[in-house]
């Protein structure tokens, strides 16, 4: 493969991660409150064919993401409402949506299936779609794509470099210490799934408006559960997070070049790649691995060396905390 | 006082309306007649003898997944895995249909065999993983769907591609002493239906006459004191895992070696996820699995039916098995919407 | 500032947690509340605090009614607590965890923080690293910063629960030279939740002894201990006159146990006790009882030191294992651990059982269950769960559930939240057992039992045992010192 095309190839993982590095910084903000929304696949199915649906009727592409994220937030509404309220496990109802979004969709977006429709236009950046290598991989592309650059960024700096990102970690980690300082820990939790939530739909939605054209039954490929496996990848922080995403696509895009090349060995590897790095990275957060490691490494680097990899979950994900 | 006693026992059927009321609008939107489309499911099920044994063959592994999950739900375990079980265990029956030359009988039991044990192993790993590991079975069972159905397209599109050509849409076909022997011109095998059925039973007697399941059960609601009681938690999951991997695998042997003719792409078609629906619809209730099971045959392959008759997508019997788990699970337990509180216990 | 507490009364279900107090704090001074374990002391503070509200009563700041809608509302009025787990975030950094919740700046200010920090380290001689993460601090330095972090916040009233248990002996002369600066020198109030009678003596002006949900004795320090220790204990009966009993040979030997956790170190522990024998631990929780009893069930090894079963080194073993070499252990939180709640007695009956048969046979053991039930006068059917008990049938439940001839039977609070018929009962069967050899531990923080049960008895102060003490030979005063802290 030459130079150019490689370029090529890079340019496409970079596109066709946008939605899963969007889902998944939105995915990441709902469980560091404490929740985990097992509907991501449903949800983003159904975002998808609402996104598309309602741009195709308008005409209008930005209406479109509208619904998808209203779609996300509802969803995710849903499971938070029946976990806190409720007191329901958070997993059934996750579940429960998961499948309801798969067939919900496909019925409701019967009628628009495969037809061609509004799309996100291409956008490349001026001046810096020129810098060579660089300027086609990363700023070619369309707006959804630079959303999901500035969303990564944003998602951090709030987690870690914002009172409320505190406050929203606390509810996370330790709710009992977030409640004594005032935070409203069921409040958090509320707001970030929902606002997880209408991530989840805008990257659902463009998946249909800007990934592939239209809507189709099942167009996402379970990407809702790929997204969930690289929260854990990520360790739950956006940045690594959005490597897992990329490295997931480039896994992808990997296996159909080689097929041609090793179609044996290939398929099965890269395509099982993610989900066997997923395992080992849980099995990693379940060890004491990690913390060994840093202890013996040499002293100078053990502070970075802990901030980077520390892949522990919220302490308190999945549980549910009664104010008094 | 009474009015409420009234409203306790009629509680269970709102979500049900519910449910039926939802998918009714849907059917609506859509211009069609939701009575009309009720009955075109019935018929779709029950409105000659072909349908019918086709919901039965449907029946068949779907039951034999969701007692499978009775076992592990029992013991508090979340096993999203099954669909991955389901699949290595119609891996396992293809590769002996595939490689093995013997009597039919042989053959056969042989593919039960090794159906069954594949979809424990694979199971027993999920175990492993959360027991060892500290791996939550929800995330090691993604992981594994994952990497069966991975395995599933590559050895349709690779070594067991059909002679004229990769199509990816199945293998190629099993040599017929392999099949199971189907009833008339049905997909249904009498034989299947035995085996689930001595499943259902071994499940019952299990979890309510073994000393096993009443680990399980302890298990399941109180780790910590069923430890202190004697209870080795450990041994008791992973057996559970693999008892339930037995019996999905099992089902996804049947599927592979009746319903169809050769290892599929979507071999197991989401039954490991619908069984999971049905066990959480009864309510973990061991003998409400088996009806409930068959009330999803019946919508599913019914609203294929459907789809014929109304040109309606057949997703909608999907939708109504769904909506009713989703109404049950957020407004049928009448104690946690706190409309009425249960007097407090003195201790 | 003044803060008083007027009639405060809190109740949780049947148990009268406060019933009427009434207490005034004034600035400057340093109080100590002293009092058993179920005094009422961390209700007390958690109304005072703003953790939970008063069922009936009133706080007064300056003559000012107040009403705390949360612990940040009340350190906002000027009152913090610092608690014996203080309630950070163990994965934050230092800097993250002193800012949450500090202001509303959108932005967080790390220089400001760090420079915050500094400054109020260095007033009080506490010496941080304030670029690690909370989870890499030792307990008495994450004390620190919470304290730190609280008189940031603006506490004029500062509460100290227990802080002395799980730190060095330097950071706590470094927590009292802090604790005098503020009293002292910046006029702050701090009220010290103790039961260290030595550190109340050195460190507080005046100390108020709680019993029982009330208030029973309010004196100036410094002060006879022996006041002190009648206040907090009351009057002991004499002991009941019992006849000596013929103790056999030493069935449990401990000799120079060490067991390490994060907030305890239970340190060079020699004990025996005797076939037949009861022993009674005395002492307030988190003192180190519970540790031991569960490293004589297999639950908690030890690093150091030897463990002997009847002559026999079971240092490592695991809880089955001792299990089945006849140690069994009833545990104080009686649906958390020991019983299922959704599970009916017959299948608790028939988990408890030794040895297991693959298909339980019904039959034998609904009448199993049935004069189980007789035998042990248990309120409730066979099929009943054992959460539709009350507590005292629970707790005949869990004896019901014990094996036969035990060599070893351990208690924690055997008889807590039960009448005096039942608690009796529960006595009279355990005295039986020994009659088969059974060697008795129990803990429990109830003098009254400790002293009318025991053969002999040894007090827990700090992770430190006491010589062991011949009930007959010794007084509520010792005991009560030895729980205040002295060997």
């Amino acid at each position: 493969m030459d130079s150019s095309t490689f370029i090529l190839v890079l340019a496409s993982i970079m596109l066709a991660s946008t939605p899963l590095i969007i889902a998944v910084c939105g995915e990441i903000l709902t469980e560091r409150s404490g929740i985990v929304n097992l509907s991501l696949d449903g949800s983003m199915l159904m975002a998808a064919m609402t996104g598309f649906v309602v741009a195709f009727e308008t005409d209008n592409v930005w209406f479109g993401f509208l619904a998808g994220a209203a779609i996300g937030a509802l969803f995710a509404f849903i499971v938070a409402f029946g976990s806190i309220r409720l007191r329901q496990s958070q997993f059934a109802i996750g579940f429960v949506l998961a499948m309801l979004g798969q067939d919900l969709s496909a019925f409701l977006g019967q009628n628009y299936t495969r037809i061609p429709g509004p799309f996100v236009t291409h956008f490349p950046i001026p001046y810096l779609k020129d810098i060579p290598v660089i300027g086609p991989i990363f700023f070619s592309h369309n707006a959804v794509v630079y959303f999901a650059y500035i969303l990564v960024i944003v998602t951090w700096f709030w987690l870690f470099r914002t009172q409320p990102g505190l406050r929203l970690r606390s509810a996370g980690d330790r709710p009992e210490a977030g409640f004594a300082r005032g935070v409203g820990i069921n409040r958090q939790r509320y707001l970030y799934t929902l606002i997880g939530g209408a991530l989840v739909g805008i990257a659902g939605a463009s998946y249909s408006l800007s990934i592939k054209i239209g809507w189709s039954e099942g167009i996402t490929g379970g990407l809702g559960w790929i997204a969930l496996a690289i929260v854990i990848f990520g360790g739950w922080s956006p940045v690594r997070g959005m490597f897992g995403a990329l490295l997931f696509g480039a896994a992808k895009a990997l296996a159909t070049y080689m097929q041609r090349a090793f179609p044996e060995v290939s398929v099965v590897a890269f395509n099982a790649l993610p989900w066997v790095l997923m395992i080992l990275v849980l099995l990693l957060v379940g060890s004491d691995f990690t913390e060994r490691l840093v202890t013996i490494a040499p002293k100078s680097l053990q502070r970075p060396l802990q901030r980077l990899l520390r892949i522990s979950p919220p302490q308190a994900l999945g549980t549910t905390f009664v104010e008094d | 006082m009474n009015s409420g006693r009234w409203l306790r026992w009629v509680w269970p059927t709102v979500p049900i309306a519910g449910a039926l009321v939802v998918t009714s609008l849907l059917l609506i939107l859509f211009g069609a007649a939701p009575l009309e489309a009720f009955q075109a499911m019935y018929d779709g099920a029950f409105g000659d003898q072909s349908k019918t044994l086709s919901v039965l063959a449907f029946w068949v592994p779907l039951l034999l997944a969701s007692t499978g999950l009775l076992v592990t739900f029992r013991a508090g375990l979340w096993n999203i895995g099954i669909e991955g079980q389901i699949v290595m265990g119609a891996i396992a029956a293809s590769w002996v249909a595939l490689s093995v030359e013997a009597p039919s009988a042989v053959l056969i039991s042989l593919e039960i065999v090794a159906a069954m044990l594949a979809g424990a192993l694979w199971a027993a790993l999920s175990a492993v993983l959360k027991t060892r590991g500290k791996v939550h079975e929800i995330f090691s069972g993604l992981a594994l769907n994952g990497i069966a159905i991975i395995l599933t397209n590559y050895l349709i599109s690779g070594p067991w591609q059909p002679p004229e050509g990769g199509s990816f849409r199945g293998t190629q076909p099993f040599q017929p002493a392999a099949l199971l022997s189907l009833y008339e011109n049905s997909r249904f095998s009498p034989l299947s239906l035995l085996l689930a059925v001595i499943a259902f039973i071994l499940v019952v007697v299990a979890l309510r006459g073994t000393f096993w399941g009443l680990k399980l059960k302890a298990i399941g609601q109180n780790l910590r004191s069923a430890f202190l009681l004697g209870v080795s938690s450990e041994r008791e999951m992973i057996l559970a895992m693999m008892f339930c991997g037995a019996l999905a695998g099992l089902g996804g042997g049947v599927r592979t070696l009746s319903w169809f003719d050769s290892l599929r792409q979507s071999i197991s078609g989401g039954i490991g996820f619908t069984a999971l629906l049905v066990v959480m619809l009864s309510n973990y209730n061991m003998f409400l699995v088996p009806p409930i099971a068959f009330f999803f045959s019946m919508v599913l392959r019914g609203s294929l039916t459907l789809q014929l008759r109304t040109q309606l997508h057949s997703s909608l019997g999907g939708i109504l098995t769904e909506l009713l788990v989703l109404f049950v699970l957020l407004f049928g337990d009448w104690n946690k919407i706190g409309l009425f509180r249960k007097k407090e216990d003195d201790g | 500032m003044q803060i008083e507490l007027r009639d405060i009364r809190k109740y949780f279900g049947p148990v009268k947690a406060n019933d009427g107090i009434n207490l005034t704090f004034k600035g400057g001074q340093i109080y100590g509340v002293l009092g058993e374990n179920g005094a009422g002391k961390s209700t007390l503070m958690k109304i005072l605090s703003g953790y939970q509200p008063p069922d009936a009563g009133e706080l007064l700041f300056d003559g000012e009614p107040q009403d705390f809608s949360s612990p940040a509302d009340a350190l906002e009025k000027g009152i913090g607590m610092l608690y014996q787990d203080p309630l950070d975030v163990p994965a934050f950094s230092v800097k993250d965890n002193y800012l949450l919740g500090r202001d509303q700046r959108l932005i967080l200010n790390y220089q400001g923080a760090g420079k915050e920090l500094l400054e109020m380290t260095s007033r009080f001689d506490f010496k941080l690293d304030l670029q690690t993460t909370i989870d890499n601090l030792s307990l008495g330095e994450r004390q620190q910063l919470e304290l730190a972090r609280l008189l940031v916040g603006g506490a004029q009233v500062l509460i100290l629960d227990e802080p002395t248990t799980g730190i060095s002996a330097e950071q706590k002369e470094v927590l009292f030279g802090s604790m005098r600066k503020l009293a002292r020198d910046e006029g702050k109030t701090l009220i010290l939740v103790s039961h260290k009678l030595e550190e109340v003596q050195e460190l507080c002006d005046h100390a108020m002894v709680l019993q029982r949900g009330k208030l029973v004795g309010e004196i100036d320090i410094p002060c006879e201990n022996e006041l002190l220790v009648e206040m907090m204990f009351g009057q002991v009966p004499e002991r009941s006159e019992r006849p000596d009993y013929d103790f056999g040979e030493p069935v449990l030997e401990l000799t120079h146990v060490q067991i390490p956790t994060y907030n305890l170190t239970v340190k060079d522990i020699n004990l025996s006790v005797r076939a037949g024998e009861v022993f009674g631990f005395a002492g307030l929780e988190g003192s180190g009882q519970r540790l031991l009893l569960q490293a004589c069930t297999g639950l908690q090894h030890p690093d150091q030191g030897k463990i002997l079963l009847d002559g026999q080194d079971v240092s490592g073993r695991p809880y089955h294992w001792m299990q089945n070499a006849g140690v069994g252990y009833v545990a104080a939180g009686r649906l958390e651990e020991g019983l299922i709640a959704g599970i009916s007695l017959e299948d608790h009956v028939e988990l408890a059982k030794p040895k297991h048969t693959f298909f339980i046979n019904r039959k034998e053991l609904a009448t199993k269950t049935e004069s189980k039930i007789e035998q042990f006068q248990i309120v409730g059917r066979p099929d009943s769960n054992a959460d539709e008990l009350s507590g005292g049938n629970q707790q005949r439940l869990l004896f019901a559930l014990l094996r036969d001839n035990l060599k070893l039977i351990l208690l924690e609070h055997p008889t807590r939240g039960l009448d005096v018929r039942s608690a009796n009962w529960i006595w009279d069967q355990l005295y039986l057992r020994r009659e088969d050899g059974s060697a008795i531990i129990f803990m429990s923080s109830d003098l009254d039992e400790i002293f009318e049960r025991s053969d002999r008895i040894a007090v827990f102060s700090g992770g430190v045992m006491s010589r062991m003490l011949e009930t007959k030979e010794t007084s509520v005063d010792e005991i009560g010192h030895l729980i205040g802290g002295r060997a």
